[in-house]
């Protein structure tokens, strides 16, 4: 049965193809440890003096896995929207062409 | 293939055709399409025309087919469009297509009449139900016991007394709006001083209201009274307001005897207006088959016939003449489809096509097809061409899509939009079948090509500036390394990257566009604006000066020689020696000058290199360019005379432009003048008679006198003219190359308003820690999606296209291109037939 019309279905149905494609690309490029992505990581320790360095790189490190791991999992969750809003254009199509 | 760069060669016609094959053959060439008719009877009124009674009568025919096709809506019955185009039916068919919708329509009126009078009795039945039922209720309330207690005390003992003599109260019964109801009601307490009960109920289901078919919501009433003049009273206010009075018996056993007859004729009705209905849908499905194939052929014979009206009528009354504009090209078709037209209508003499001299200007025709179209389009749109000028639709469809990606250069961005392009393009025949009225997604499907093309352009621009939603791609490995200590790097906040500095460059270019190392670079701003300026002026020069020598094309094609010499020389000339000059300088600066610290290179290091703005500014103001000590001011020798030599050669082409093309017009005219008078002088003499040359001396001076007047305000305007384009073009080339900054400028603008969209929302689902950063990802870049596709793609890509636009009308075509002809309008039933559903569906 729709819930939503076909216009916000269809939508739903772009945005998570692209979000698929793009999110999931992101989180390759994170997992490499793409220097593009470095300004958009979680906060780091910021390092005072050669020593704390050390400390500086796990945490980029870290940053860069749990944003790989993060993207793939938005992405999983567009796939789950993927699916629902082709549930709902099909139906919106069937009760359309069913009228 | 000169069609490809030009207008279509056209001639002017003239046609005879026979008045038995006239019809037929004009059907013909409207299948065509390729013929424009001239009417030759501007001055006849449109009611005395030759035609008229016929055009009146498809006139009736498209009203009757319009009522039915409303009808056919109304019952939301498909009607069928197979897309088939029949022809245009003969003269004596129309008779019949009259019949049939005469026929239809009377069919149509009575069945709706008889419907329309059975609803109306339907409703007068089902409220006259809903009132015996309602007021039911009503009544036995007032049967009801213990309501006795209630009115002895409401009416005391009077009351009392005159209700126990069956207090002789009267009452009527209706239905009512609803919304009149309050004002109904406070109406009848004021008018009869509230001696009056009124009861209501409302009716829950809406009943249909015959005669404009409106679902209303309706109330029942009941109004108690005492005495007839309150009676007259309450009836006549119920009358006022509409309400429609229903007798109701006394009596309980009559009131339900009379709601069994109600609902046995509430029954019988039923079935009746089924029938009634099934009729109806039974005749308009009938109609709905066949109305979109009526419709073109009525509005085909109505072309036909309106066509005919703009024709001469010979004087013998056999023959009718008919003048048209006729692609040269085309003359054959044009020939064969009369030759079918004469066979199909019988006639033994074929019609007679020939060609006509005349100085008139011929209309435009731009051969196009799907892909050319929307190109042709946004040309048009500035102006149709002149007859056989050059058409800049073929350039523009290279120099349109890529101007805009250099402002749109978004790898990301792009291919959205070449995605959606694709998808128009793939999915075209489908779509155009739609043939959606929305007007927006029409000009977006129009231009569905210039939206691919620029989402290809876009996404190569966008690799070249290295920009994906404003992150770069390091596809082939930077060619930029630190080798900065980790204290120095811990000490400074940030650094700008300069290729100069020891071991950061490795001396290379990245293999295509920008290093990505720029991306996190301080200085990436300033190094790409020096980038794109650069790029945008040299893009520029070269257009301009492309458009420049169109107009060669132009000139030799009409074989204007004195303005190939007078203005197409100077012009480039002009452009070339100042303009095109400063774009070899940039190159000179790009290919000497190189990164460098050390002290005996310092000549080609970046301090020494010079500003090309200065330089330039310097060699039209002839100042010497003040350097350090230790750098050169010449990029290479001879430089400083060369300029003045460019700078006198543009400075002469000023006065050039100006005055040599009417000074040249002047003397030429003068000559001839000259040998004119000469010749008669000549003539006169040789005549011998002596009144001859007195008369011919006195008529002389006149006309002669005349014609240099207006030779000399011609020569005047000419001047003016020719002053006006000189400044036009002197001034035009520095706020046309200023204007290419544009360039620079939006694309600059693009390239941070996405950089700000990620840096303001994306990053905000990035930098949440944990798993909780994954949904807040989900949430955060669907809205990024959103702003992406409504701001960077939509917003920024009309205002990136719209410059695109101006670039092309102003700066391109303003070097060769009049645009001052007017299009070709040929008879052609597609045309007719599309222009025609869309007024309808308006």
């Amino acid at each position: 049965m729709p819930v939503c019309g076909p216009k916000l279905s269809l939508c739903g149905l772009i945005l998570s193809v692209w979000g698929i494609i793009q999110l999931a690309l992101m989180g390759i490029f994170y997992y490499v440890h793409a220097v593009a992505l470095a300004e958009d990581l979680p906060e780091a320790r910021h390092p005072h003096d050669p020593d704390s360095l050390k400390d500086f790189y796990t945490d980029i490190d870290r940053g860069y896995t749990q944003n790989a791991f993060n993207c793939w999992i938005a992405a999983l969750l567009y796939v789950v929207t993927l699916a629902l809003s082709a549930h709902q254009f099909w139906a919106n199509n069937r009760s359309s062409l069913s009228v | 293939m000169a069609s490809l760069f030009r207008s279509a060669e056209m001639t002017l016609c003239q046609l005879f055709l026979q008045s038995e094959a006239a019809y037929a053959c004009v059907s013909e060439l409207g299948e065509l399409g390729l013929v424009q008719f001239r009417d030759l009877n501007p001055d006849v009124n449109v009611f005395q025309r030759k035609f008229v009674n016929e055009v009146r009568r498809c006139d009736e025919m498209e009203r009757k087919l319009r009522y039915l096709e409303k009808e056919i809506k109304k019952d939301g019955i498909p009607m069928l469009d197979t897309g088939e185009n029949p022809e245009a039916p003969q003269p004596r068919e129309m008779i019949d297509l009259e019949a049939t919708f005469e026929k239809l329509e009377n069919e149509l009126r009575e069945v709706n009449q008889n419907a329309e009078a059975l609803k109306r009795n339907f409703l007068e039945l089902t409220e006259l139900k809903q009132i015996l039922r309602k007021t039911q209720v009503f009544f036995d309330e007032m049967a009801d016991p213990s309501r006795e207690e209630e009115q002895v005390t409401l009416l005391g003992e009077e009351g009392l007394r005159a209700g126990g003599q069956a207090l002789k109260l009267g009452f009527v019964a209706g239905v009512i709006l609803r919304e009149r109801i309050p004002a109904f009601e406070r109406m009848l307490w004021r008018a009869c001083r509230g001696n009056v009960f009124l009861r209501q109920a409302e009716i829950e289901t809406p009943l249909e209201d015959p005669s404009t078919g409106d679902q209303v919501y309706k109330s029942v009433f009941i109004i108690f009274f005492q005495g007839d003049q309150l009676k007259t009273r309450v009836k006549k206010i119920c009358e006022g307001f509409r309400a429609t009075l229903y007798p109701c018996p006394e009596a309980p056993g009559d009131r339900r005897e009379m709601a069994m007859g109600v609902m046995t004729r509430i029954e019988d009705l039923n079935t009746v207006l089924g029938q009634t209905q099934d009729h109806r849908h039974r005749v308009l499905v009938a109609a709905a088959k066949n109305i979109k194939n009526w419709f073109v052929k009525v509005r085909k014979i109505k072309a036909i016939y309106h066509t005919l009206n703009l024709f001469n009528l010979d004087v013998t009354q056999k023959c009718l003449i008919a003048e048209c504009w006729v692609p040269v090209l085309d003359f054959e078709n044009i020939q064969l489809a009369l030759r079918r037209g004469t066979e199909r209508s019988g006639s033994s003499v074929p019609p007679i096509l020939n060609r006509m001299e005349t100085l008139e200007d011929p209309p435009t025709y731009n051969h196009t097809n799907k892909f050319t179209s929307g190109f042709q389009t946004l040309i048009d749109a500035y102006g149709i061409a002149s007859y056989r000028e050059m058409n800049p639709a073929p350039y523009t469809i290279i120099t349109f899509p890529f101007l805009f990606a250099v402002m749109f250069g978004d790898l990301g961005h792009g291919s959205l939009m070449a995605i959606f392009g694709a998808w128009m393009v793939l999915k075209e025949k489908p779509l155009a079948a739609k043939k959606s009225d929305n007007e927006i997604w029409n000009i977006f499907f129009g231009g569905r090509y210039i939206v691919l093309l620029m989402g290809l352009f876009s996404m190569y621009t966008g690799l070249i500036y290295n920009d994906v939603f404003s992150k770069s791609l390091n596809i082939f490995g930077s060619n930029w390394h630190t080798n900065y200590s980790a204290t120095f790097v811990l000490s400074v906040q940030d650094k700008m990257i300069d290729p100069a500095d020891n071991g950061g460059y490795d001396g290379y270019p990245y293999p295509i566009g920008m290093d990505p190392v720029w991306q996190l670079a301080k200085n990436k701003i300033i190094f790409q604006n020096s980038f794109k300026m650069k790029i945008s002026i040299i893009l520029g020069i070269i257009h301009m000066l492309f458009g420049v020598s169109m107009s060669l094309f132009n000139y030799t094609y009409f074989k204007n020689k004195l303005s190939i010499i007078c203005e197409f020389v100077p012009q480039v000339i002009f452009l070339v020696f100042l303009f095109f000059y400063m774009v070899l300088l940039m190159f000179i600066k790009w290919f000497m000058y190189y990164p460098t610290n050390v002290e005996s290179e310092i000549k080609y290091s970046p301090r020494c290199a010079p500003s090309i703005l200065i330089t330039f500014i310097n060699m039209v103001l002839n100042k010497e360019t003040i350097v350090d000590p230790e750098c050169d001011a010449n990029m290479y020798a001879g430089q400083i005379p060369i300029q003045k030599l460019l700078f006198a050669c543009a400075v002469i082409c000023v006065p050039w432009m100006l005055l040599a093309k009417p000074l040249y017009i002047m003397r030429s005219r003068r000559k001839m003048n000259y040998s004119v008078s000469h010749q008669q002088m000549q003539a006169a003499t040789g005549n011998g008679d002596a009144e001859q040359p007195i008369h011919n001396n006195t008529a002389q001076p006149i006309v002669g006198h005349g014609g240099g007047h207006d030779e000399e305000e011609d020569l005047g305007e000419m001047f003016i003219h020719q002053g006006i384009h000189t400044i036009e073009y002197v001034l035009g080339s520095v706020s046309h190359t200023a204007s290419y900054l544009r360039l620079w400028a939006l694309s600059l603008a693009h390239a941070q308003l996405s950089e700000v969209l990620w840096g303001m929302v994306l990053n905000k689902g990035l930098v949440v820690d944990g798993w909780l950063g994954g949904i807040v990802l989900y949430v955060i870049f669907a809205f990024w999606a959103c702003l992406t596709v409504s701001i960077l793609v939509l917003m920024e890509g009309l205002s990136a296209f719209l410059h695109t636009l101006r670039l092309h009308w102003v700066e391109f075509q303003s070097k060769f291109y009049a645009g001052q002809g007017y299009a070709f309008l040929p008879f052609s039933f597609e045309n007719l037939l599309d222009s025609a559903s869309q007024t309808a569906e308006e």
